[in-house]
């Protein structure tokens, strides 16, 4: 009997933890909302904030749309010219970067090179005590720390996003036009009449909108969980970029259904 | 010193990205033909027994050359007929016995309205209905006729 009783808690405690940390989520996304006055009226944290998060992510993020781009064209290329339709390159190409590409490794690259790194600093901070010094002094950590990374990530992840299309795009253009010399007009023309600029750009914008929300908010949760030694740090950084990537691909399932 | 950096480094993030919706609005949806919508252009209706494929948006050519777009498809209640609703630049007229077909890019290619000017001397005004329309070819009914044919010779 008392074995029964531990093996149903066994399966049930990973449920009624995620579900416990989801509450912990909104909860946590409650005091940022909070907090978010009395960040706006400080500038100067927000604006460091994206230069650790955005301005250092441009390089990643323009190379990786760039070869996307150039392996989209690729492969496209190759799986249409089975069908004698490869003047539908142009609009393959963008149309999967704006719709799903784009926006998903976005936030994919950008959980593991910048919300990697908020979580191990909210980490280490809370780890070395500056969190408690800071609410000795009657500063509020969520406040002066959490809330500008967390806008940081929010206004970097669309503008990243819109980089990681237009390269990707450039990257498509270089292949098919510059190296198997398709048509110029062909490849824009057929990819201007199939994007549109509010169901593929705006849509694919907002998604980007929403994944930069919850890396950030994931992010921030995981550096504040930490526990306070080395292996602790190390363990939430690691659960940063697993969490976001599983949550990025989940919520994109979601938000197509909605949009597309 | 160091905070003009940063301030300057951010600055430019945000510039790029702006960029790139740009590039993207303008160069790669084709934002432009969105502003000459009501102002420079003008709505008429053709009736099609079979439209076959068409969609909405679809390019409405002359010679080849887009003239407009297809903005609207509906069914009639009365006739069952597809009525297609098609917007067309301003400084293109058409008389009004012009005709309409739905003619095929290439062998798998999108569907597409093709105009034909007639010779009257009175052009289509905003809301007119071309009368004279032939209909998508559909391969099914194609075969039809072929076999048809074969086996009365």
């Amino acid at each position: 009997m008392k074995r029964l009783t531990q093996i149903i808690q066994q399966i049930g405690h990973p449920f009624s933890s995620f579900i416990m940390m989801l509450g912990e989520l909104m909860r946590l996304l409650k005091y940022i909302i909070s907090g978010l006055s009395y960040s706006l009226k400080r500038p100067q944290l927000i604006i460091k904030e994206i230069f650790f998060s955005g301005v250092l992510s441009l390089l990643i993020i323009a190379v990786s749309g760039w070869f996307v781009g150039m392996v989209l064209g690729l492969q496209g290329y190759n799986t249409l010219q089975r069908f004698g339709s490869v003047s539908v390159l142009g609009s393959l190409v963008a149309l999967s970067l704006l719709r799903e590409l784009g926006p998903v490794l976005t936030a994919i690259l950008f959980a593991a090179r910048a919300g990697s790194g908020m979580t191990a600093e909210i980490g280490l901070m809370k780890a070395t005590e500056q969190l408690d010094a800071m609410s000795v002094m009657a500063v509020d950590p969520i406040k002066r720390v959490v809330v500008p990374k967390f806008i940081s990530g929010i206004i970097a992840v669309p503008l990243l996003t819109a980089l990681f299309d237009s390269c990707g795009i450039l990257g498509g253009r270089f292949v098919g036009v510059t190296l198997l010399k398709l048509d110029q007009g062909t490849f824009w023309s057929q990819m201007q009449g199939s994007v549109g600029f509010h169901d593929d750009i705006v849509n694919g914008l907002l998604k980007a909108l929403c994944f930069g929300v919850v890396v950030s908010l994931i992010s921030v949760y995981q550096g504040l969980q930490a526990q306070a030694t080395a292996e602790g740090v190390s363990a939430a950084t690691t659960r940063t970029v697993v969490h976001s990537a599983l949550a990025v691909l989940a919520m994109d399932f979601i938000l197509t259904a909605f949009m597309f | 010193m160091k905070r003009n950096i940063i301030d300057f480094w951010v600055g430019i993030f945000v510039v790029i990205g702006i960029l790139c919706i740009t590039f993207l609005s303008l160069k790669v949806a084709n934002i432009s033909s969105f502003g000459s919508n009501q102002n420079s252009s003008y709505t008429v209706y053709a009736n099609f027994n079979n439209i076959g494929s068409l969609k909405t948006d679809a390019p409405i050519k002359v010679s080849g050359f887009t003239v407009g777009r297809v903005i609207a498809i509906n069914l009639d209640p009365k006739t069952y007929q597809a009525r297609v609703t098609m917007q067309i630049a301003k400084e293109y007229k058409f008389t009004t016995d012009s005709s309409a077909e739905i003619l095929t890019t290439g062998l798998l290619g999108e569907q597409y309205v093709a105009l034909q000017s007639g010779a009257d001397i009175e052009d289509l005004k905003n809301g007119d209905t071309i009368t004279i329309t032939s209909s998508a070819m559909v391969l099914e009914q194609l075969i039809g006729k072929f076999m048809t044919g074969m086996s009365s010779k």
